[in-house]
């Protein structure tokens, strides 16, 4: 039996730009709720943002978005599934105007927030798609439910 | 009035206020204290007693003098408005000057150019995912990109500011336009934002990767470049808006800043230039929130703050140099996704905060901020905001109106206190570079920005639309701004491909061969060198490529 432990989770950013008081935020948010939290810089390429995956055995990842980022998360969704990491969780907080949000699902993001979102509200989330991943995979769920 | 008729106004008053906060008590059952952002106690009245009156010369004194709290010329707005800056760029440099001419027509009277974010981290478009191109700023990678931007634009008229991280190339291809033009670079007026490299390693990272001791030099390069070459532009705008938005509060924001300055200022006196020299073309640029009489005591309390620092610390002798010039901009952080039309009312009274503060250039945010990048009408609403606040509403018929409010003076003396109280903190560290590589900053900003959040959350501060207030509403009528064409993007790349192409590239090699030799002499300016490559026609990409690889690679600064 897979031993029980807490969701781990990426949060990070991939492309140009360097605004991170969200991320920041969110890293510490999930941190203190309990679950193990990689954060990395901004400006992540999404090759490197896979290879932490994989090292990290993440559950979630989470891609912080404020300029124009958005529009390469499909990439990385692309790139996660050619790892074989189709069960690894995407998420995608930030400014994402309307028309861009389902393009982002239909890519397999599971799940975006938009300002005004609770840091509660995003922690909660993280419970919830890290039982969906370890489901996936068979394994027990995290030990904060 | 004799003294004995004084004794007995102020047994009067003591009498009164007495007897008012006894009433206050009993009307208010339980009030909670109030605090500000920076976490100041706000009480429920301000009298006489919270000011010292006697003090008048030494802490207010007149608009244009010592120590400048009322507003840094005698005029102010009553002279001449405060430039109309709004930032702009989108596209390729045909949507940028297209947008330009709009906005000059709209009564805008100085430029921006906000450079797409592959220009910001230091690269050619021909080196990026062409997803990220003219998506948040416009693409310019050339002298030539620079001239088609700013085609039909006055440049020796109208003044330019870009938003133009270390080593300055949009300048350099700006000077290279004006050179062209016959214009002399003399005429040439406006600001090199985004100079500040310790923001940008601090706080929104948006600069080209060099490491921060590298970026360190070649900002003061520039600044002994433009002081001797360029009378009329400011090379330093030193930022306050990065740490704000990144979560510092209003009195944390002002305080880093001063201290960035007062490096900046130290760096210059070490590589021997006079303070009276440079000091007159240092420039301030802060976010303004919402929090209305505090953002007006911060641009008060800082005014003051510099100015005493300037004479007394870096011994400036000549009244220009202790003036605090400050560019405002809305803040954005105060914007929401949600009942988007309220953010017009929101950057309204940001805006005014900021004219009463005494600032010299404005930039109001669109109302759709927090949906996309501003779409044509939502930023014509930006610009309207100011006109109707400077020429309906009258806010600029008196000086510095909220001067010798009890509370606006109590709480402009109390930000003074905390800001000099950081300033001593950043001292103690070593200095401003000291402290963020040691991450004293970066760990301050996070937790005013975890416990901002965390207010908001509790529903403490409240946010209308967001925590209170909530309608449901259909969020597809605010539809967001058409991206670039894709196929002008790529037309675009091919343009520049074919200009690397058909350029002579021994001058090219030349010049960008001298730059790497200036950056590792220090008897060398380096944006001499820089200005030098753009003229020979070298790419951002190649002048950034070839200082990365020089002066070194950075990381942002940053921490949980």
């Amino acid at each position: 039996m897979a031993s029980k432990r807490p969701p781990r989770v990426i949060v990070t950013k991939i492309g140009f730009d360097g605004h991170d008081r969200g991320s920041r935020a969110i890293a510490a948010c999930l941190r203190d709720a309990g679950m193990e939290v990689i954060y990395t810089s901004p400006w992540q390429q999404i090759s490197a943002v896979v290879k932490l995956a994989i090292e990290e055995d993440a559950d979630v990842i989470g891609i912080s978005s404020l300029a124009t980022d958005h529009l390469i998360v499909p990439k990385l969704m692309t790139a996660l599934r050619e790892a074989g990491l189709d069960d690894v969780q995407v998420i995608v907080g930030g400014i994402i105007p309307h028309k861009d949000e389902s393009m982002l699902v239909n890519s397999g993001v599971a799940q975006v927030f938009h300002p005004g979102t609770s840091l509660g509200e995003v922690a909660e989330q993280v419970r919830i798609l890290t039982d969906k991943r370890r489901g996936l995979r068979g394994e027990n769920k995290h030990e904060l439910c | 009035m004799n003294s004995v008729d004084a004794r007995f106004q102020q047994e009067d008053l003591d009498a009164g206020e007495k007897r008012w906060a006894s009433e206050f008590a009993k009307a208010v059952q339980g009030d909670a204290t109030v605090y500000n952002r920076s976490g100041i106690p706000i009480k429920p009245l301000y009298t006489p007693s919270d000011r010292i009156s006697e003090c008048y010369t030494e802490q207010l004194g007149y608009p244009g003098q010592y120590p400048f709290t009322r507003g840094i010329y005698p005029s102010m707005h009553r002279g001449r408005s405060w430039s109309q800056r709004q930032l702009i760029g989108l596209g390729v440099p045909e949507d940028y000057n297209a947008r330009v001419k709009d906005i000059l027509d709209l009564g805008a009277s100085a430029l921006s150019l906000l450079p797409c974010n592959s220009v910001f981290r230091g690269y050619d478009a021909d080196e990026v995912p062409i997803e990220l191109l003219g998506t948040c700023g416009t693409v310019i990678n050339t002298a030539d990109d620079m001239a088609v931007a700013l085609d039909g634009v006055p440049i020796g008229e109208v003044s330019t500011a870009m938003n133009d991280p270390t080593p300055f190339t949009l300048l350099a291809f700006e000077l290279v336009v004006a050179r062209r033009r016959g214009v002399p670079w003399a005429n040439i007026t406006g600001t090199s934002n985004q100079s500040d490299c310790i923001s940008h390693f601090v706080a929104n990272h948006m600069f080209f990767r060099l490491a921060l001791q590298g970026a360190r030099r070649v900002v003061v390069d520039h600044i002994r470049f433009c002081n001797q070459q360029l009378p009329n532009w400011n090379p330093l705008s030193i930022v306050g808006q990065h740490v704000q938005q990144a979560g510092a509060t209003p009195a944390e924001a002002m305080a880093f800043t001063l201290c960035s300055g007062i490096q900046y200022a130290e760096d210059c006196i070490a590589a021997g230039m006079v303070p009276d020299q440079f000091l007159p073309r240092f420039t301030f640029f802060f976010d303004i929130s919402i929090s209305f009489f505090e953002e007006i005591a911060k641009f008060r309390a800082g005014r003051r703050v510099w100015a005493r620092l300037c004479r007394e610390r870096l011994g400036a002798k000549d009244p220009r140099s202790w003036r605090f010039k400050f560019h405002g901009q809305t803040s954005g952080v105060d914007l929401t996704r949600q009942q988007p039309l309220n953010n017009i009312a929101r950057v309204t009274i940001q805006a005014a905060a900021g004219i009463f503060g005494g600032l010299q250039s404005l930039h109001t945010d669109a109302y759709d901020e927090a949906l996309s990048t501003p779409k044509v009408d939502a930023a014509r609403i930006a610009v309207a905001t100011q006109n109707i606040l400077r020429e309906e509403a009258n806010l600029t018929d008196v000086i510095d109106p909220l001067g010798g409010s009890y509370y606006v003076e109590a709480l402009t003396d109390e930000m003074e206190r905390r800001i000099n109280e950081i300033i001593e903190k950043i001292d103690n560290a070593g200095g401003m570079y000291q402290a963020v590589e040691d991450g004293i900053v970066q760990q301050m900003i996070g937790e005013s920005a975890l416990a901002f959040q965390k207010r908001i959350d509790a529903g403490e501060q409240t946010i209308v639309g967001v925590n209170a207030y909530q309608i449901k509403e259909d969020p597809s009528v605010y539809t967001s701004l058409e991206l670039p064409d894709p196929e002008r993007i790529r037309a675009y790349v091919q343009r520049l491909t074919e200009f690397k192409r058909s350029r002579s590239q021994t001058d090219v090699q030349t010049a960008l061969s001298a730059l790497a030799r200036s950056a590792g002499d220090r008897k060398l300016n380096v944006f001499e060198h820089v200005v030098a490559a753009a003229e020979a026609g070298a790419t951002h990409g190649e002048i950034c490529g070839t200082l990365r690889r020089e002066l070194g690679f950075g990381q942002p600064l940053t921490m949980v």
